[in-house]
């Protein structure tokens, strides 16, 4: 510690202070860090927690009524049929999601990393639709895949169905609370503009991964008579996984909050079949004016984050220690 | 030496924060020297969602018109983007919770003025403007009911859109030898000679389902009539009479002859449909018109045709757009100046023939608008006046958002039990 301190800041500290160990340079941290941590604690968690107290009020109107209504608001989603559908695709949704682009940008990182030509041309087009805002992508995709425009004319010249988009069955449908519980058609559309928006993210990643694995390991590998494809099955993928542990965090935070996409795209869709707690707490409490209900959705979806960045936040942690 | 140091270092830290929250009030003072002349006259800031093509341009002559009555009043145009208003109404909700109201703002008539702002005690009487502008008899009573709640009035209508309109394709009603339907069998045999023949039916776009709920709205009216109808808002007819029922059977069979992509359409998208050729028919608020004529330069009674929705004749389901004015704002009486401006004969001219729709006042110049303008403002004096429920202008908006999820399932599910069962249990919220 001393050796931090110079010579002449020692004479001036009184030695009250040394004893509780706190020198100058401790103050100045504090000092610095002090605004941002009170800024956090009032405008993160202090709304979380007063998100989390008018999710259990009555304020279900334009008149604030704060008034405790227990778990009223949450027990109402539950038996919602919206909020069931809405339940329902967001687990459709982040699975085929995350499942894709995990797949997905593997295979192409591991392409991209055999040493190929014009390699950075290809990682530039695999990582540029990062580069748009979901609105974008929305608009974008929604002419392409809409029934009467874009992809779908194409498909019709072949005599394939054109409707899929605004399918409102559900793929495996089985009975489940007030709704049917599967894969809705109409959400393999959204599926299909995320995975190609984010999937040259995860790309980006794994390159890093691989390029990170040291040259010996392979080396030994051919050594020891391994085919080029075992070793990726055995060696590299295995050696990819924290990669993929970041991969599925990230995506997971993204598809479980998601909003712009769907907004731009489908919306709600007929019957709810693409609608997501995100636009379902926008339209209740802004158009409708529940407060309470849209406060009580907005607490579920934290709580689905935290299921998956509570545990990598912990044992990230561990890491470090 | 060092203390020095950690002063200097704190202080510079507060400075920043502090030049935070500086940069916007110095901001705000530099604009205010803009307006140049205002002499400590507060902003009159106008809070609206019109920024489409023909509304904005309506807007903006209304504020002409207004600064050149009263130049001494520096004018704000605080329009929000977004369909149907609902960033702006986000917007506005939070200021008005925050009591930073804009000095006057648009709502629709009915109970998203009274059941709302209203009724959470956000609105000043306007009951001395009427009286002094002599308006009492000027604007139609059942109009002027529609803004009012305990025999106060609390806003100025600037104009009506007409709900109950069903627009037609003039080629394919004349190739096919077909007459635009009055009654709900006449509208049933249209559709199945015109499905026999693959043209679809009718258009519907409820990508946002507040368009599904539309045409349901002017169903339950034609079905209904006017006088149940309105009982309907105030509870004296529940939903799960027998009559809505056969709305609701009715609207279902309607929802056999639309186009398949529905869902994945817009307003403007399905009425492109009937503009085209592709779709024969469209339920819609006389807005389309504007979108016709101005978007995809179609004329009027050549192109398209239009007739009341089906036996709505001499009904007419009103949409209304009105400014009130706020508690707490700094200069009521301007505010009163615009409001003024904005319920008189010539404010009236200057922004309905622009915006496409109808004055609200019966006195108006007839020769300023379209041919559809005049034959709708003589209906207009002589017909029955309905709140649209779609709108906003029926039932608390709470309620407008259940019924337009109960409508989104039923579109798909044609579950007429389940659908009137949620209407009743959204109702019964209604009544407190």
């Amino acid at each position: 510690m001393k050796t931090v301190v110079s010579e002449r800041d020692v004479t001036v500290v009184p030695a009250v202070r040394k004893k509780r160990k706190w020198t100058a340079d401790h103050w100045l941290a504090a000092a610095f860090l002090t605004p941002s941590v009170v800024l956090i604690f009032i405008f993160v968690y202090g709304f979380i927690g007063w998100t989390g107290y008018v999710s259990l009020s009555n304020w279900n109107s334009l008149v604030p009524d704060l008034s405790f209504a227990g778990w009223k608001n949450y027990i109402y989603l539950f038996h919602d049929f919206r909020f069931q559908a809405d339940l329902r695709n967001t687990v459709v949704f982040t699975v085929l999601f995350i499942g894709v682009v995990v797949v997905l940008g593997q295979f192409l990182a591991i392409l991209l990393d055999q040493k190929l030509r014009g390699e950075s041309i290809f990682r530039n087009i695999f990582f540029f639709p990062m580069a748009l805002s979901f609105v974008v992508t929305g608009v974008i995709w929604q002419w392409l895949l809409n029934p009467s425009t874009g992809v779908n004319l194409f498909l019709k010249k072949f005599g394939l169905d054109s409707k899929w988009y605004t399918d409102t069955t559900i793929l495996g449908g089985f009975h489940i609370g007030k709704i049917e519980g599967g894969v809705p058609v109409a959400m393999i559309a959204v599926v299909i503009a995320a995975v190609w928006q984010m999937t040259g993210f995860a790309v980006a990643m794994y390159l890093a991964g691989l390029r990170a694995i040291p040259e010996e390991v392979r080396e030994a590998a051919r050594m020891d008579g391994a085919t080029e494809f075992q070793i990726y099955r055995k060696i590299i993928i295995p050696m990819l996984r924290p990669i993929t542990v970041s991969v599925i965090i990230i995506m997971a935070h993204i598809s479980l909050k998601i909003f712009d996409l769907i907004y731009a795209m489908t919306g709600p869709g007929a019957n709810f079949v693409t609608d997501v707690p995100g636009v379902y707490m926008f339209e209740t409490t802004f158009r409708g004016n529940y407060y309470a209900n849209g406060a009580a959705i907005a607490m579920i979806m934290l709580l689905s984050v935290a299921i998956f960045i509570v545990p990598y936040l912990i044992s990230s942690r561990k890491g470090e220690s | 030496m060092k203390k020095k140091r950690l002063w200097l270092s704190f202080a510079l830290m507060f400075s920043l924060a502090l030049a935070g929250c500086n940069s916007n009030s110095a901001s705000n003072n530099s604009n205010k020297e803009d307006q140049g002349g205002s002499k400590g006259h507060e902003k009159l800031e106008i809070f609206s969602w019109w920024t489409g093509a023909g509304e904005e341009d309506g807007l903006k002559a209304l504020i002409k018109l207004f600064q050149e009555k009263y130049p001494d009043i520096p004018v704000e145009n605080a329009a929000v983007a977004g369909g149907a208003g609902t960033n702006a109404k986000a917007v506005l909700a939070s200021r008005m919770q925050g009591n930073d109201p804009p000095a006057t703002f648009q709502v629709h008539g009915g109970a998203e003025l009274n059941e709302g702002w209203v009724a959470a005690g956000k609105m000043e009487p306007l009951n001395d403007l009427y009286e002094k502008e002599g308006w009492m008899d000027k604007f139609p009573k059942s109009l002027i009911d529609m803004v009012s709640k305990d025999g106060k009035i609390y806003s100025v209508p600037v104009n009506i859109h007409r709900s109950n309109v069903l627009w037609y394709n003039k080629k394919i009603f004349a190739e096919n030898g077909l007459e635009p339907p009055k009654t709900f069998d006449e509208f049933f045999q249209v559709a199945e000679k015109l499905k026999a023949k693959g043209i679809t039916p009718l258009a519907l776009g409820d990508k946002e389902p507040w368009t599904a709920t539309h045409l349901f709205e002017n169903v339950l009216l034609g079905t209904l009539g006017a006088e149940d109808y309105k009982k309907l808002w105030t509870g004296e007819l529940s939903f799960d009479d027998p009559k809505v029922k056969e709305a609701v059977n009715t609207f279902k069979k309607m929802l056999d002859y639309i186009n398949e992509d529905h869902s994945s359409r817009n307003w403007q998208d399905a009425a492109q449909l009937v503009g085209k050729g592709e779709a024969a028919m469209y339920v819609m608020g006389d807005w389309v018109k504007g979108y016709f004529v101005n978007d995809l330069k179609l004329k009027v009674n050549e192109d398209f045709g239009y007739v009341p929705a089906p036996n709505t004749e001499g009904k007419f389901m009103v949409i209304t757009d009105t400014f009130g004015l706020p508690k707490g704002v700094k200069n009521p009486e301007d505010v009163k100046k615009f409001l003024s401006v904005l319920g008189s004969v010539e404010g009236q001219d200057t922004f309905n023939p622009l915006k496409g729709s109808i004055p609200a006042r019966i006195d108006a110049d007839l020769s300023k608008y379209d041919e559809y303008g005049k034959q709708t403002i003589q209906d207009f004096k002589s017909a029955e006046l309905t709140p649209s429920l779609a709108h906003g202008s029926a039932a608390s908006e709470g309620f407008v958002t259940k019924v337009n999820q109960a409508v989104n399932i039923f579109v798909t599910q044609k579950d007429t039990k389940t659908f009137i069962n949620t209407l009743v249990s959204a109702a019964s919220e209604l009544k407190k």
